[in-house]
């Protein structure tokens, strides 16, 4: 803080990059075009390049980016038949857009100026809530009444069953927070200090210091935005089977 | 960084944590909804039956090409076995045509020897009476010898013999 003053010129704004913008100016009202719906745009767009128009040779052996879209879609595939079973593939459509999405959004916002919509909780939590009422919907649309068996462990000894029913439907509850924060947090987190990094960098003596760390944080969030997809996708799965196979 | 130029007015409009800012909340799920009803379309419409077809297709083929290979490996067994199989009956044709062959030789061997054997035969009949001929002179020679010898003798001796006598007295001399 003292060389803050000294230097006069230092000044952190590690949070200003997350700030909602309108493109054409004016306010933000519901539907104004902001820097967030163009960065969720050009994650479509390279939805779009990767699956489609990379798969569009249909090709017997694959070119590079036929075999990444292959990669992709196995990845997904393999993900929801291992842990949702067979009754889960009807799902995977919409468990490969969130992966899609999230994953796209990711690594779009490493590009330096760029903007994540993944860091902000409104974009995380939208997506939390629709995994958590399509589990619900799906899971007493299933089972009906059966459903709430998820929340009584029979494996458990009677007189601790009611105790771990109430633990057990506070934690199903607690889910789309967890399910939310825990991708929004991890990116915003990331991002925040890379900026305080890059801040650092206008001291000439702690800048290569401050380099290096950029450097190695980047590092780190290529691997973070990856996991937090990944993450955020087998959770999603998980619940999922709660909803198709409640019974422990 | 181009958010610098903006961080006054915006540490100013929205201080703290932008992710709190609610005011930007509807236009941002605004924007989410249609990003993913997008992305959705996308996929389930297009990339990923693309992709499933593409998938199925390389499996289909992969399963193809082993089962031309399996075909292909029954040939060549096939075809080493009628190979095996061609070179097992010439092998037995060029020991008949050896046995044959041998038995030829044999039967020609046989006729030259019997033909010999005959010729020989002939040859020693033909000796054994050529031997007899030179013994039946040779007893004649002696005979004739021994008569003149006799009469000889006896001229010698003052007798007067007759011929006959003498030859008659040899000869039973000679037989007896």
């Amino acid at each position: 803080m003292a060389d803050k003053a000294e230097e006069g010129g230092l000044v952190f704004h590690p949070m200003d990059q997350f700030i909602i913008q309108p493109i054409f100016g004016g306010d933000v009202t519901w539907y104004t075009p902001t820097n967030a719906a163009l960065w969720m745009g050009l994650s479509i767009v390279a939805i779009i390049l990767l699956l489609v128009v990379g798969s569009s040779k249909r090709g017997i052996v694959p070119s590079r980016s036929q075999s990444v879209a292959e990669l992709a879609y196995g990845f997904v595939y393999k993900m929801v038949e291992d842990i949702c079973g067979k009754d889960g593939l009807k799902f995977f459509p919409y468990i490969m857009t969130l992966f899609m999405f999230i994953v796209c959004a990711n690594f779009l916002g490493l590009i330096p100026t760029s903007f994540t919509p993944t860091s902000h909780f409104a974009v995380t939590v939208v997506l939390a809530l629709a995994v958590f009422l399509t589990v619900t919907v799906v899971g007493f649309v299933k089972n009906g009444a059966g459903f709430l068996s998820l929340f009584w462990v029979s494996s458990a000894p009677l007189p601790l069953r009611p105790v771990l029913a109430i633990i057990e439907l506070i934690s199903y509850f607690v889910r789309p927070v967890s399910h939310s924060i825990r991708l929004a947090g991890n990116v915003m987190a990331g991002h925040a200090v890379i900026k305080v990094f890059a801040g650092f960098a206008a001291l000439t003596l702690v800048s290569p210091v401050a380099i290096l760390g950029i450097t190695a944080m980047y590092g780190l969030e290529v691997l973070v935005s990856f996991i937090q997809a990944y993450v955020f996708t087998i959770l999603t799965c998980v619940y999922l089977k709660d909803a198709l196979h409640p019974h422990h | 960084m181009a958010t610098d130029t903006h961080g006054a007015d915006a540490a100013a409009q929205a201080p703290g944590m932008p992710q709190l800012d609610f005011s930007t909340w509807g236009n941002q799920i605004f924007w989410l909804v249609i990003t993913l009803v997008v992305i959705y379309m996308i996929l389930s419409k297009v990339a990923l039956p693309r992709i499933a077809a593409i998938l199925a297709e390389r499996q289909g083929t992969i399963t193809n090409d082993i089962a031309a290979a399996e075909d292909f490996k029954a040939k060549a067994q096939e075809a080493e076995a009628a190979y095996d199989k061609a070179l097992v009956d010439a092998r037995a044709e060029a020991h008949r045509i050896v046995a044959e062959a041998k038995a030829d030789i044999q039967s020609d061997l046989d006729t030259a020897i019997a033909k010999a054997d005959e010729e020989i035969a002939a040859k020693a009949a033909e000796s054994e009476k050529a031997i007899a001929e030179i013994r039946a002179g040779a007893t004649e020679a002696v005979q004739q010898v021994a008569q003149d010898t006799a009469r000889e003798i006896v001229a010698a001796l003052g007798g007067k013999a007759e011929a006959d006598v003498i030859t008659a007295a040899v000869d039973t001399r000679l037989k007896g």
